[in-house]
């Protein structure tokens, strides 16, 4: 078949069109985004498979599972903080006898690029006991996706494909295999074990751990999991896991001698290999993209007289994205060095709001009306108006998770600060700023709501919110906010003084209340008219 | 054979077009090529950099190691200092002078060119200037690609080829904008 260039997203994504995916079902987030972006255009072009943005990555999960009740191959991606919001799907799928292929593709992000923290999603495969298939090349991440949806069906688990930004976001060659056709519709045979009430739950529970040996041996076998240069009288061994392997290969040349090297890539951990290779060493570098996991776990199947070296015990750092350079030194090789000037320091370039962006006009609005009140309180969600956060406009205080905004507003006020202010986007209310606003509203809590509208999923690329920005003020309405404090705005710097003056009044207003300011994403309007033009081109 | 690019510049600059063209025109002359990027926040006006590997044998890590890169080739002047640290001794800082002065504490600007210039091998193009002339100010980049053309491991013919490729969806006359903006970039820089 034919070799490409493509994006580890892209791998993965066509991965799974090629093991007969019928649906894809995603929320955007970096640096998961480009896989349900390619499916999309896929679908496009050839109609199948059908690949959708969903509310979160909640409803998505529980979307991809209904595709595998009707006995179909369904792939649900997400960022690392993505699968907190569909942990509960995700967990309980594991007790489940998955139908049709199930396959969640997970993209990490170590050194936090774009992400408010850096976990480990291979913790969150282990919590479930599912098994977790970690690519370290752009080849694989194709190979391993297709593969999963074979595990799925033969373990009826669902199976995690863990990536990391830098495999995500780079680009390299892939031969692709044979196109496998889609399953036939076939409904599960086995309709009680998706019935999840305690007495059906505890057979399947005890089902899942009966199956870990099984699932183990599975692990122990496959050939993700490979040691080179066992058996050589060496003293000193590596192990490594996902990108950590590249970085160590990389090295290797300077090593002299290569001491022997066990790679980890598929998950449940193969412990009996482990406990093999470390035999007769007397200390092992444990190299691992994320969290110490294997290191800990190394801690308690081996002797205590082996020096196990990691994040952990600070032979690596604790923190951020491996590199080349940090695994060089933690090899004991002597660090690198390029072109140096002395004294030269550079300014960083934080990233910020685009000239004329609509945020930046309802940030100096509300910062305006917000003047002479000491103790306003502004907490904000996730999104390009995070970037409210830094000068010239330091407008916002919090940023925590999608749709803690509003909650945080609701709890800010009922503890006695006025006002409080929450700031959130159109997708990210749609996503998770609806149900705490529902218990402001049954409270009447104090609090301006402020939705910034830009008609679009900004920060991830411009993907099409999932309704209509038109029917925000509807949906508001609905939920049962009186009109006279549900304002809609223009943001725009000639409706500065209105817009201040709203707002100023709100502010005041000892009661919830919620203001939509809208103006399209100057991006998207660029894009529609450049996509426009290349129509009629 | 073994060439490691960075390209650097600025949110919305066109590094990832840039660091495009030259991984496929790579990948054409059947080198090994990693191309790593950044996506999401850090592409609102912040520092953009592409990490470009070419070999003829497989490419392990998708970063390059310091002091390994070849060539660091910067859409801004100050972005091109930034990644000295992964410059070879013998490696070339290729930077348009067109500064992205988006933030209050930018150095002052002659001081930083004057640092530039004194590199060991150092090649600074007016390539805004060269693009306007060729057609667009937007073709600045591929005057970059052209300027770069020099010292990169594949033909020019293909470099071209991959140009048309590119901008084929957009029309001729984009396409012939480009390709002259690659070729006023390719002259700038011969006389260096």
């Amino acid at each position: 078949m034919s070799e490409m260039v493509l994006l580890g997203d892209e791998a993965v994504a066509l991965g799974a069109v090629h093991a007969g995916l019928t649906a894809a079902y995603a929320y955007p987030g970096t640096p998961s985004t480009e896989i349900t972006e390619y499916l999309i255009r896929y679908q496009r072009k050839h109609g199948r498979p059908i690949a959708q943005w969903c509310a979160n990555e909640k409803t998505a999960y529980e979307e991809a599972l209904g595709v595998s009740f009707a006995g179909r191959r369904a792939l649900v991606s997400m960022k690392h903080v993505g699968l907190n919001v569909a942990a509960d799907p995700f967990m309980n799928s594991a007790l489940i006898s998955i139908n049709g292929g199930l396959v969640v593709a997970v993209a990490d992000d170590p050194g936090m690029h774009s992400s408010q923290n850096e976990q480990d999603s291979r913790l969150f495969a282990d919590f479930a006991r599912v098994i977790c298939l970690e690519p370290s090349s752009h080849q694989q991440a194709y190979d391993m996706t297709r593969e999963a949806f074979d595990l799925s069906e033969r373990f009826q688990i669902p199976i995690m494909i863990r990536l990391v930004t830098r495999l995500a976001h780079s680009r390299g060659n892939v031969t692709a295999g044979e196109p496998r056709a889609e399953n036939p519709v076939a409904k599960s045979a086995t309709p009680a074990s998706w019935i999840l009430l305690p007495a059906n739950a505890r057979r399947q529970w005890r089902a899942l751990l009966d199956r870990q040996p099984e699932m183990r041996r599975y692990t122990a076998s496959c050939p993700h999991n490979t040691v080179t240069g066992a058996g050589s009288p060496a003293e000193f061994g590596v192990i490594t896991t996902g990108l950590a392997r590249n970085y160590y290969i990389e090295n290797l040349e300077d090593l002299g001698i290569a001491p022997p090297h066990l790679h980890v890539g598929a998950y449940p951990f193969p412990a009996d290999a482990i406990r093999a290779f470390v035999g007769g060493l007397r200390r092992v570098l444990v190299l691992e993209e994320g969290y110490p996991y294997l290191e800990r776990a190394l801690r308690g199947i081996v002797p205590p007289a082996v020096d196990i070296q990691g994040r952990e015990s600070g032979h690596v750092p604790p923190d951020g994205e491996l590199n080349p350079d940090i695994v060089r030194t933690s090899l004991g090789l002597e660090a690198r060095r390029g072109l140096m000037i002395e004294g030269l320091t550079l300014p960083s370039r934080p990233p910020q709001l685009c000239a004329g962006c609509p945020h930046g006009d309802s940030f100096h609005a509300m910062t305006a009306a917000l003047a002479g009140f000491p103790n306003a309180v502004v907490t904000s969600d996730i999104g390009c108006y995070t970037l409210g956060a830094l000068p010239p406009y330091s407008a916002i205080q919090s940023c925590v998770c999608m749709g803690a905004s509003v909650g945080m507003a609701k709890g800010a006020a009922e503890a006695g600060l006025h006002p409080v202010v929450a700031v959130i986007g159109d997708s990210t209310f749609l996503h998770s700023g609806v149900t705490p606003l529902l218990d402001a509203i049954t409270e009447d809590t104090p609090m301006t709501l402020l939705i910034l509208d830009n008609k679009t999923v900004g920060m991830t690329g411009g993907q099409p919110t999932i309704r209509p920005s038109s029917q925000l003020e509807g949906l508001v309405r609905g939920l049962g906010i009186p009109a006279d404090h549900l304002h809609v705005l223009e943001a725009h710097p000639r409706h500065d003084a209105h817009n201040t003056e709203v707002l100023r009044r709100e502010f005041e207003h000892r009661g919830l209340s919620v203001v939509i300011a809208v103006r399209e994403c100057l991006e998207t309007i660029k894009r529609g008219k450049q996509e426009q033009a290349a129509a009629t081109a | 054979m073994k060439f490691d690019i960075i390209v650097a510049g600025v949110g919305g600059q066109g590094v990832l077009s840039v660091s495009a063209i030259i991984a496929s025109s790579a990948m054409h002359e059947g080198l090994s090529v990693k191309q790593s990027e950044v996506h999401g926040m850090s592409q609102r006006g912040g520092e953009v950099q592409a990490n470009l590997r070419l070999s003829d044998k497989p490419i392990a890590s998708d970063l390059i190691p310091r002091g390994m890169a070849s060539l660091v080739l910067s859409m801004e002047p100050l972005e091109s200092l930034r990644y000295l640290p992964y410059l070879s001794d013998t490696g070339t800082v290729l930077t348009s002078t067109d500064a992205v002065t988006n933030f209050a504490s930018y150095p002052e600007m002659e001081g930083l060119l004057a640092q530039i210039r004194a590199l060991p091998h150092a090649i600074l193009i007016d390539a805004e200037r060269l693009a306007r002339q060729a057609g667009s100010a937007r073709a600045t980049n591929m005057v970059m690609v052209g300027a770069a053309s020099h010292l990169l491991p594949v033909k020019l013919e293909t470099i071209e080829h991959f140009v048309r490729t590119l901008f084929a969806a957009k029309g001729t006359k984009v396409v012939e904008t480009n390709l002259k903006a690659l070729a006023a970039g390719r002259e700038a820089a011969a006389s260096r």
